[in-house]
């Protein structure tokens, strides 16, 4: 009995399934679809076949054979492309030739940080001189000479009346004298305090912040503070406000955090308090206003400033803050 | 500020513990830095058995004694007369700190070795007994910490005190917070004197010849005192906040400043010339030797206190050498003042002299408590010292303080604080720290703030009081309303970020040094005599003289940067800075801050890898990178140019240019100077750049305009000139642009040759031009015929030739 087209066309199906490399696709090709191939010599041979049937067998025939094309030819195409990477391969796991990219200082990362989250709240961004005239860094803020308040801030002179300014509160006067109400604005920058050890370097970084305008009340400041400590640290961050004194604002409040590191069960970094000092706040003190010539009446506002480096220190887990400022390499790859 | 809570508890009563007490202040404004156990200095002292004792070889007061300390048996060497076989006492290990200072070590007694002490009450300042050791309840384990076997605890408050509360500079003052958070009571010490007659005034006067320095001076005169040692319980007290004991009169004066806060002096009242006091300022350079025996040269803003010829205490600050309480002082006048707070601070600070008494009463004391400690002090000098008190009080107060009622409405309060308290309930708050209430009305109310609380003037102090008392935590948190609307962020702050987001991108990592650079910083830059950058900010007290002057040149601190990471094995680096150099503007004037950006790359350009081998960095590295930076920013019509030698002294000569435009000069790039390399300590080159940002700022458009992209293909042609090897590339390059057809649309230098087969003293330089036109495709033929006479211009203008 004679091989059916459908037993030829599994014979070479399961002939190729077994097909190792090209050559022997092109073999199998030969053997079934070449001239003398099984499947030409079938179609050839048609004749063999009741007139009757012929019509049926021959369509079922070169449906086979162009499946049978398809097949070899898909095939073919895979073991081509298997066989070149077998034969040509790199070592993809070598090193890339690197980009080389910079990294931003760390006190840069939290400052834009601050004020990204300020800007988000509708904060405007100012700056200010940093050798500042005892008036704006002092006077203005209701800070006279010869007041203890002085002691706060160790401060370096450059002249009776000029000195490096000790914190960015000046930007506050400044930005009062320079425009009426509402003010809302933060003013980041670099200050100076004649200080030096392990927690404080004679220069650091803070951001001020002053919102004024009708109706801010206290709890205004509080709500603002936490939106902001709730953005910089973790949504689920305690806070309290503690009762403080800055000669610029009345009320003035210090911010704590729940220490980041023990979670307020004491430890090192918050001297067993379970609290951190991260913010200073208040309420405008009418005596600025009365220096900048707003109505104390009319209006209201709160003012807060922080350290850059603090909350950097905290945020990255940084034990010295003299590392800030030394530019070791190997530290300043780490951001 | 220290307070023990066995001292508050003489004026309060205290219902918690020490931790919550500390919690309660810290909530109310005073915040408590430390609880520690005053008695935690006796830790290293145990309770010990002697268990053997025999003969010292060489002194027969002295007794060997073998002693169990529960976990060792330690020889100790002890000469108490009640030292015996079985006692059980106290032993203190080395490094015992005792209450007068002393570190026990151990050591050797007349030729033994001894290990430890045992111990008197009185080494150990738990009690008076000095001569024996101490004898123990024999039910006690031995081993034991001393404090915790014989219950010693008497917590320490520490409280960092803000300079607006000098009241809180007294115990009486903490206690007084204390009441008002417990609404509880304070019973005050007794201070009532009943004078019978006035023998004080014909034995003394006081005279202040200064009122505006010294607004009230009291004294009283007590007799008949003998100086010894203070009883226990007031050594006890001094202890207990850290002050050491001196005799009984000091520690009077002692304990009740620290009780009051009121300053107290005791003159010894024979060695005041003509038995009087003159308060009056002193003569310039006028000198003075004050108690701790420092001479101080005065100035005529300085109040002294005086006797009928000479100054004998700095008023506020400190008594002088030769009024002192001697111990055959008999005598003693006893001041009370109310000083001048600026004054005092003025002096304290001009002097560099600060004490108790001058922190105290630069902050400002009572103005109205003067009398009740004078009273107080006379009281227990009579108690105490045996003294007998003469009658009568002298009271000069030529300058009476006054006391203002402040109006306080309850709805600016809470529109203040966002709360919503009423009139009664503010009136509360205020009474339960003593303020008066003079008059209630719906609204308002008038307050009489207490003498003492000198910070209190406006209604906003007030409201403070209320918010503070109530607690922040009660004040609702609320949410301001905002109007949307903004102002852009300023054109620096937003170029500032651009850069540093460029820099970091083109491998610059960011450094932030320290604004102050060294004294000599410009003598290491090699800067000229006159260069501009010499004008620099000195500081009147800097740290250090490396941190003398405010930089004038970001340079080095850069240099200092590359010198620490050098040191560290760090040896390729690319930093950059951006920040401000300042410049004096002459005397009293604010000097000029500039925004500068600097970079420095040393090292390799490139890390030896398996891509290849490591490449040091060059001039054209850092020159590529900085003028990519100025093309991304935008900055229009920068040139670069050869820099003038004199320019730039500390950049290598002939390794130098300039970024201008035009006649603007932006900033500097080249190799740092080999004599300033060395000068920094630099082992190995580095290139530097500084740009002028604040300049730069209104070179750069932030427009944008799109262009139509070219619909029609470029043309290439390449021409390579041999020409003068002093030649710059950057004229010819101008020159093409310039006499070029306007179908130029770019060219751009693809190679540098000199030597063979170029003629000696020449070189070689071959262009790309780009030529297109916005509306054809441009046919080769007519493409040559311009290249062909834009060569020929070129060869003409700069004498060049063509390769053969």
């Amino acid at each position: 009995m004679e091989e059916t087209i459908d037993q030829i066309h599994a014979k070479a199906i399961s002939e190729l399934d077994a097909a190792a490399d090209i050559q022997a696709v092109t073999a199998l090709s030969v053997k079934y679809l070449g001239r003398k191939g099984e499947v030409t010599r079938f179609l050839r041979n048609i004749s063999r076949y009741r007139p009757e049937e012929r019509a049926a067998i021959g369509k079922r025939a070169n449906q086979v054979k162009q499946e049978l094309e398809r097949s070899f030819k898909d095939v073919a195409e895979r073991l081509e492309h298997t066989g070149a990477a077998k034969k040509e391969r790199i070592d993809v796991t070598l090193p890339g030739r690197p980009a080389g990219h910079g990294t931003l200082h760390p006190i840069t990362r939290i400052t834009e940080e601050i004020c990204d989250i300020f800007s988000r709240l509708g904060f405007d961004i100012a700056e200010g001189p940093e050798v500042e005239l005892d008036y704006y860094n002092f006077e203005a803020l209701n800070i006279p000479k010869n007041h203890p308040a002085r002691d706060m801030q160790d401060t370096f002179y450059i002249s009776e009346n000029i000195v490096l300014r000790t914190h960015t509160s000046p930007v506050q006067i400044r930005t009062m004298e320079k425009q009426p109400p509402p003010v809302r604005v933060i003013a980041p920058g670099k200050v100076y305090r004649c200080d030096s050890d392990l927690t404080h370097t004679p220069m650091f970084h803070q951001v001020e912040g002053l919102l004024v305008d009708e109706g801010i009340s206290f709890g205004d400041l509080k709500g603002v503070l936490t939106t902001f400590v709730h953005q910089m640290f973790d949504p689920h961050t305690s806070l309290r406000f503690r009762p403080s004194f800055f000669p610029f604002t009345e009320p003035s409040a210090e911010v704590d955090i729940l220490c980041v590191m023990c979670r307020g069960s004491g430890c090192r970094v918050c001297s067993n308090s379970g609290w951190l000092e991260i913010l200073g706040s208040g309420m405008v003190h009418p005596a600025l206003y009365e220096n900048v010539g707003y109505d104390a009446d009319k209006y209201t506002g709160f003012a807060f400033g922080m350290g850059v480096e603090r909350i950097a220190m905290l945020k990255y887990g940084i034990d010295d803050i003299r590392k800030f400022f030394e530019n070791d390499a190997r530290f300043l790859r780490q951001f | 500020m220290k307070v023990s809570l066995s001292w508050l508890k003489n004026y309060v009563s205290i219902d918690r513990g020490a931790d919550e007490l500390a919690k309660a202040l810290t909530m109310v404004g005073l915040e408590v830095e430390s609880v520690t156990n005053r008695f935690a200095y006796l830790q290293s002292v145990v309770v010990g058995r002697i268990v053997e004792t025999g003969r010292h070889r060489k002194s027969k007061q002295l007794t060997l004694c073998s002693v169990d300390t529960g976990q060792r048996q330690l020889p100790i060497v002890c000469g108490a007369p009640n030292v015996r076989k079985g006692l059980l006492s106290a032993v203190a290990l080395p490094g015992t700190v005792f209450p007068d200072g002393t570190v026990l070590s151990a050591g050797v007694i007349r030729g033994t070795r001894s290990e430890a002490m045992l111990c008197s009450e009185k080494e150990l300042g738990i009690g008076p007994e000095a001569s024996t050791i101490i004898e123990l309840d024999d039910a006690l384990t031995v081993g034991r910490q001393l404090p915790e076997a014989l219950g010693l605890d008497d917590p320490v408050l520490e409280i960092d005190l803000t300079p607006n509360r000098p009241d809180c500079t007294s115990i009486i003052g903490i206690a007084r917070e204390i009441a008002g958070i417990q609404k509880a009571r304070i019973s005050y010490p007794d201070y009532s004197i009943s004078d019978n007659g006035n023998d004080i005034a014909a034995m003394t006067s006081v005279t202040i010849e200064a009122p505006e320095l010294c607004p009230r001076y009291a004294a009283r005169l007590v007799t008949d005192i003998e100086i010894k040692d203070s009883p226990d319980w007031l050594q006890d007290r001094l202890l207990s906040v850290g002050l050491r004991p001196i005799n009984n009169i000091v520690d009077i004066t002692n304990f009740v400043m620290m009780e009051t806060g009121q300053p107290l002096h005791a003159f010894d009242f024979d060695q005041l010339a003509e038995n009087r006091i003159v308060v009056k300022t002193a003569h310039n350079g006028e000198h003075f030797v004050t108690l701790d025996q420092k001479d101080r040269q005065l100035t005529d803003e300085m109040l002294m206190i005086c006797d009928g010829e000479k100054p004998v205490a700095i008023g506020g600050i400190m008594g002088g050498l030769n009024s002192e309480i001697e111990p055959t002082t008999r005598r003693v006048l006893i001041e009370s003042a109310y000083f001048n707070p600026g004054s005092v601070r003025k002096t304290a600070k001009t002097l560099g002299l600060a004490t108790d008494a001058s922190y105290r009463f630069e902050r400002g004391v009572d103005p109205k408590g003067t009398v009740s400690a004078l009273n107080r002090t006379a009281l227990l000098m009579v108690e105490i010292a045996g003294g007998k008190l003469v009658s009568g009080l002298i009271d000069e107060n030529p300058r009476p303080s006054v006391t203002q009622p402040i109006e306080l409405s309850a709805e600016k309060t809470n529109r203040l604080l966002g709360t919503s308290f009423d009139a009664k309930q503010i009136r509360s708050l205020l009474e339960s720290i003593e303020f008066t209430i003079e008059k209630q009305t719906a609204r308002t109310i008038t307050v009489v703030p207490p003498s003492y609380r000198v910070d209190i003037t406006r209604p906003e102090d007030l409201m403070e009081e209320a918010a503070r008392l109530s607690g922040y935590d009660h004040i609702p948190l609320t949410h301001p309303k905002m109007p949307a609307e903004g102002k852009p962020m300023p054109k620096l702050l937003r170029v500032r970020n651009r850069i540093k987001q460029l820099m970091t991108g083109f491998g610059f990592s960011e450094a932030i040094t320290y604004s102050f650079i060294s004294g000599n910083a410009c003598d290491m830059l090699n800067l000229a005599g006159d260069d501009p950058r010499r004008q620099t900010v000195a500081v009147l007290n800097p740290l250090s003289e490396d941190q003398a002057v405010m930089r004038s040149s970001m340079i080095p601190g850069l240099l200092g940067a590359m010198r620490h990471n050098l040191a560290h094995q760090e040896k390729n680096l690319k930093l950059f800075e951006i920040g401000k150099t300042y410049l004096a503007q002459g005397a009293d004037q604010l000097p000029g801050e500039t925004e500068m950006l600097a970079g420095l790359w040393t090292g390799a350009r490139r890390h030896p890898s398996w891509h290849g081998r490591e490449v040091e960095c060059d001039f054209f590295d850092l020159k590529g990178a900085t003028e990519t930076l100025l093309q991304a920013l935008g900055v229009a019509e920068v040139q670069f140019s050869g820099a003038p030698d004199d320019l730039c002294r500390y950049m290598r000569p002939g390794y130098t240019g300039r970024f201008h435009c035009g006649d603007q000069h932006l900033g500097l790039l080249g190799e740092v100077h080999p004599r300033v390399q060395k000068q920094f300590e630099l082992k190995q080159t580095a290139f530097i750049f500084e740009l002028n940002v604040d300049q730069m700022l209104p070179l750069i458009s932030e427009r944008k305009s799109s262009r139509p992209i070219p619909r029609y293909p470029s043309v290439p042609r390449d021409i390579t000139l041999i020409v003068d090897r002093n030649m710059q590339a950057q004229d010819i390059l101008q020159r093409v642009m310039q006499v070029g057809d306007e179908l130029i649309e770019s060219l751009h230098l693809f190679d540098v040759f000199e030597g063979k087969p170029i003629p000696e003293g020449k070189k070689s330089l071959s262009f790309r031009v780009i030529y297109r036109a916005a509306d054809r495709t441009l046919e080769d033929e007519y493409v040559n015929r311009l290249h062909a006479e834009t060569t020929a211009r070129l060869v003409e203008e700069f004498n060049a030739l063509l390769p053969a």
